[in-house]
């Protein structure tokens, strides 16, 4: 990410959270900017077929073009004050060709006739040169043009026409709520992303997309100095693939759970968590520490999702189990011999875990990936079984397919497409079941809310995940808060203790707003949904050390 | 041109200058170049390059501030600029930690420019990819790696006189080399300031031994064991790292409000106590001819050679001005590198004196799992092996390790020779009692 225009904006309360700071794109704009429209479709079809027809007169086999504007405005706060508000607007061009049989990618902010056409010819420059280095020719599977088409994500208020006075005044009285009950600092932040991205390709396709994310987020800490003790809880939002109307904290979308909590659909009360927050940060102060050993845990949707991310997600990334990722990310346990055998066992057969491309309100969902693939939903995991990848069109040939996933994806129009994850999530159970019913069915157990600490390794066998909260469980109560808590697991031991599932209305989405790939490194923006799921005998080490 | 010089970067810093209206105004304008060749599987799978120039101006009327950026660098986009932001500090509201601009300052001379790496192209790219894919080739083993350039400057100016400019070059370059059968891995990474002194195909040799000798792994028992450490295991150029990790927490703000492991019982800091050691000297340095660093830090502030650690003790702590002026103390900035002083001795030496111990290549997904501990957790990666009387036996299964760089550095056996890993000089490291907590079975 560091090779744009990259403000770093890290120590601003996010530190946590992002490794190298938040990535902001383009140039700073004013407020009222971010509300012109772009290029006017018209335009942008001209501009895309010139790309088209220079890169097809230099010998390209294949071209596609992405015009593509991209609009941020972060807001960060902490305590009684705005820290940063970040307006920022990118716009340019990218141009991917197949020449030779290998790929070529060129992109410019010059956003004229000549300036594309001369783009286009250095992509297809690119893979003439590269083709002198390559082994294998490009397979691309087929992609049926679509035509003229738009799609838009369904928000139901703009996020950037809401006064950024209204967004300033609800952090700023989030920090205050933390404050009033008993925390030290807080920092609260606001993300808003609007992708308008215009694609073409000598498919036949001219896609024009409005994509819209968002993403509040706080962290309260709570200081004890005469012990010298600090404990922190971070928010239990998620990002969405919503407008504004997600910070409505409507009731209706709200879960209650045990011990005072709630958990938040597709509606966030942030005054509300921010205020639970600051009261759980200084009882975790108290809390007792973890006895080490086997517990069966209780894991809730916004603790699973990055559990389900890690350990599932990532490791069904065909590029990863290709190697194309070994130097950096690694590679995959779950490699093409086990997926062969049609009967490798990742989890329990509760275990029925699908790609979507589709469900509403999330960050991956799109109308068209960024290769022209119209968004579709599969099954990676069916009954505990591993039964398919994430694979876009140049990768399907391997796995014996005949069309894409869709799961094709840029960060802006300087970043050439590759193989992102999709939503990745786990059905909800068929038997009716809540999470106050779980727990009175676990002896001796850890109930775990909210994203901590995570570490897997590079083939996703080995990993620990900390939480927020943990709430000891015995004999089918919860008795107490726990404290130095995280568990470590062998994926597919830890898939294949699955026990139980709670059912569609405790189904929630986790996000995870800057999940970084490649190199040079790219984000991306992912949900994963899940009911409160219950894992048997887990290995739950102590983290509390004196130093 | 996306480099300017420093003649080219003040006339346009003082062009911007003579357009204000507000209170107080000041100017960054950076830009350069970044080269990339990616390869996997032994064949190139994307490369590039781009430029990208930036101006960005803050105005500020009393104690509000506006920023606006923008890359065209004709007078009347900079004059549209200057005004946006002017235009941006009106309507901000005000910052109660609002700091007024620095004066001129006096810079020490540093030198981290190396024409060679500017120079760098695409056929240079190429070449060094095929020095580390070809040797692989041969021995059936497969490559997969990456390699950035960078060529940029900065320069500020505000209308409180103050002028600095700086220009620098460098190069990551890492490869992971697997065997055919997938049993095997090994890693090499280099960074540098001068491209002449990186060979792909050395680092890459390196990578191939520890691949091939990683093979058919052994598991030993999680457990408390002595470790080698080298420096790509505490420092690392993609990922969080220990050291880094460490050095990195160490702000004064953080420490005086209680939320740090530099907060003391009671309140206040550990300044001035001994926390590690004896032998851990950390210190910063922008003129050092290995690790050379920019001159000033974002806000103008000189870089100084400054001492973080001295025999264990912690000696001075990074401040922002607003929290040094609360504080009443000299506004020491976080230095642009840090080296950690070591001794003589070779990793080869250290694998001799070594009666039992683990030789770890690189540490993987560190993440922190306590900050008020600074425990972190993370992997062993790319080549783990069993040290016996003195000699590597066999490769043995990664861990998984839970363990404090604080802690770390109070069970220090031996510093060994410091070498530059992401711009920082690191010693490899001795460590007794180093906390392995499960076993992985990646390779």
């Amino acid at each position: 990410m560091n090779r744009r225009n990259f403000i770093n904006l890290s120590g601003l309360g996010v530190g946590g959270l992002l490794v190298g700071g938040v990535p902001v794109y383009g140039n700073t704009v004013s407020v009222e900017r971010l509300l012109e429209p772009g290029v006017d479709v018209a335009t942008k079809k001209r501009l895309a077929d010139i790309a088209l027809n220079a890169a097809r007169s230099k010998g390209a086999s294949y071209t596609d073009v992405r015009i593509g504007r991209y609009l941020q405005q972060y807001v960060f706060t902490r305590e009684k004050q705005v820290q940063n508000i970040s307006n920022a607007e990118s716009f340019g061009v990218g141009i991917r060709v197949i020449a030779n049989g290998t790929w070529g990618f060129a992109a410019t902010s010059d956003v004229t006739p000549a300036g594309i056409a001369k783009c286009a010819e250095t992509a297809v420059a690119i893979a003439k040169a590269n083709a002198k280095l390559q082994s294998e020719p490009v397979v691309l599977a087929p992609q049926k043009g679509v035509g003229e088409v738009s799609w838009k994500t369904p928000i139901v208020k703009n996020a950037f026409e809401i006064p950024v006075k209204d967004k300033i005044d609800l952090l700023l009285k989030t920090n205050a709520a933390a404050m009033d009950n008993g925390a030290g600092f807080v920092t609260s932040n606001l993300f808003m992303i609007n992708e308008q991205k215009y694609f073409a390709s000598t498919d036949g396709s001219y896609i024009d997309q409005d994509i819209h994310r968002i993403w509040p987020t706080f962290t309260v800490t709570a200081v004890d100095r005469a012990a010298g003790k600090f404990k922190t809880r971070d928010a239990f939002s998620s990002p969405m693939g919503m407008g504004y109307e997600y910070m409505d904290g409507l009731a209706s979308e709200k879960i209650p759970g045990p011990n005072g909590l709630v958990g938040y659909r597709n509606s966030y009360d942030i005054v509300e968590d921010a205020t639970l927050a600051a009261k759980q940060a200084k009882q975790k102060m108290t809390a007792k520490t973890v006895t080490a050993g086997k517990y069966d845990l209780v894991l809730d949707p916004n603790h699973l999702g990055l559990t389900i991310h890690e350990s599932v997600g990532h490791p069904t990334e065909l590029d990863r189990v290709l190697g194309y990722e070994a130097n950096y990310a690694g590679t995959s346990f779950a490699t093409l011999d086990k997926w062969k055998t049609k009967s490798f066992k990742y989890g329990s057969d509760l275990v029925n875990i699908v790609a979507d491309k589709k469900q509403p309100y999330t960050l991956g969902t799109v109308g068209y990936d960024d290769e022209g693939v119209p968004a579709k939903e599969w099954d990676l995991i069916k009954n505990g079984v591993l039964v398919n990848y994430q694979a876009i069109r140049d990768q399907v040939a391997i796995l014996g397919g005949k069309e894409s996933n869709g799961c094709c994806y840029a960060d802006n129009w300087d970043s050439v497409q590759f193989q992102r994850m999709p939503n990745v999530s786990l059905k909800p159970g068929t038997e009716k079941r809540s999470v106050i019913d779980m727990i009175k069915g676990v002896d001796k157990g850890i109930y775990i809310i909210g994203r901590g600490s995570y570490s897997i390794d590079q083939q996703r066998y080995n990993f620990q995940f900390g939480g927020q909260l943990f709430y000891e469980i015995k004999n089918g109560e919860i008795v107490g808060m726990l404290d130095d808590v995280a568990y470590q697991a062998n994926t597919q031991e830890f898939w294949n203790s699955c026990a139980q599932l709670c059912d569609k209305d405790d189904y929630r989405t986790f996000g995870s707003f800057f999940d970084g790939k490649g190199q040079p490194s790219q984000v991306s923006a992912v949900s994963h949904g899940s009911p409160t799921t219950r894992f048997n005998g887990v290995n739950v080490i102590n983290t509390g050390r004196r130093i | 041109m996306a480099i300017l010089t420093e003649a080219e970067a003040k006339r346009i810093i003082d062009k911007v200058l003579s357009f204000s209206k507000a209170d107080d105004l000041s100017v960054s304008l950076s830009g350069g170049r970044r080269g990339n060749i990616r390869y996997a599987r032994n064949a190139v799978s994307t490369s590039g390059e781009s430029e990208n120039i930036s101006l960005g101006v803050t105005a500020s009327f009393g104690k509000k501030t506006g920023t606006a950026t923008i890359n065209e660098l004709d007078d009347a986009s900079l004059e549209k600029t200057v005004r946006r932001a002017e235009e941006v500090a009106r309507l901000a509201p005000e910052n109660p930690e609002y700091m007024p601009l620095l004066g001129p300052q006096t810079y020490l001379k540093t030198d981290p420019y190396a024409k060679s790496t500017a120079n760098m192209d695409p056929d240079y790219r190429a070449k060094a990819t095929f020095d580390s894919v070809d040797p692989c080739r041969k021995k059936n083993l497969t490559a997969a790696g990456y390699m950035e350039d960078s060529t940029r400057f900065n320069a500020i100016g505000n209308t409180k006189g103050l002028s600095a400019y700086n220009r620098e070059t460098s190069v990551e370059f890492s490869v992971t080399v697997r065997t055919a059968d997938g049993t095997g891995s090994g890693y090499a990474t280099r960074d540098v300031t001068d491209v002449s002194k990186l060979n792909t195909r050395e680092a890459t040799e390196i990578a191939m031994q520890k691949a091939m000798a990683s093979t058919n792994a052994r598991a030993l028992e999680p457990g408390k064991y002595t470790v080698i450490l080298e420096p790509a295991a505490l420092v690392a150029n993609v990922d969080a790292s220990l050291l880094n990790a460490m050095v990195r927490s160490m702000d004064a703000r953080s420490a005086d409000e209680g939320r740090s492991f530099l907060s003391k019982k009671g309140g206040g800091t550990r300044l001035g106590e001994k926390l590690f050691d004896e032998r851990v000297t950390i210190y910063s340095d922008p003129t050092n001819l290995d690790v050379p660093n920019g001159a000033f830090s974002g806000d103008g502030r000189p870089q100084e050679k400054v001492t973080w650690i001295e025999k264990g003790v912690v000696k001075n702590m990074p401040y922002s001005r607003y929290w040094a002026e609360k504080k009443g103390v000299h506004a020491t900035p976080g230095g642009g590198n840090f080296i950690m002083e070591g001794g003589t001795q070779s990793l080869a030496d250290m694998i001799r004196s070594t009666e039992k111990g683990i030789l770890v290549t690189r540490f993987w997904y560190i993440r922190p799992v306590d900050p008020q501990t600074l425990l972190y957790t993370g992997l062993t990666r790319d080549g783990t092996f069993y040290i016996e009387n003195g000699q590597i036996k066999f490769p043995v299964k990664n861990f998984r390790f839970n363990e404090s760089p604080i802690i770390m550095l109070n069970n220090l056996e031996a510093l060994g020779k410091p070498v530059r890993m992401g711009g920082n000089l690191v010693p490899p490291m001795k460590i007794r009692d180093f906390t392995f907590t499960s076993l992985s079975d990646a390779v």
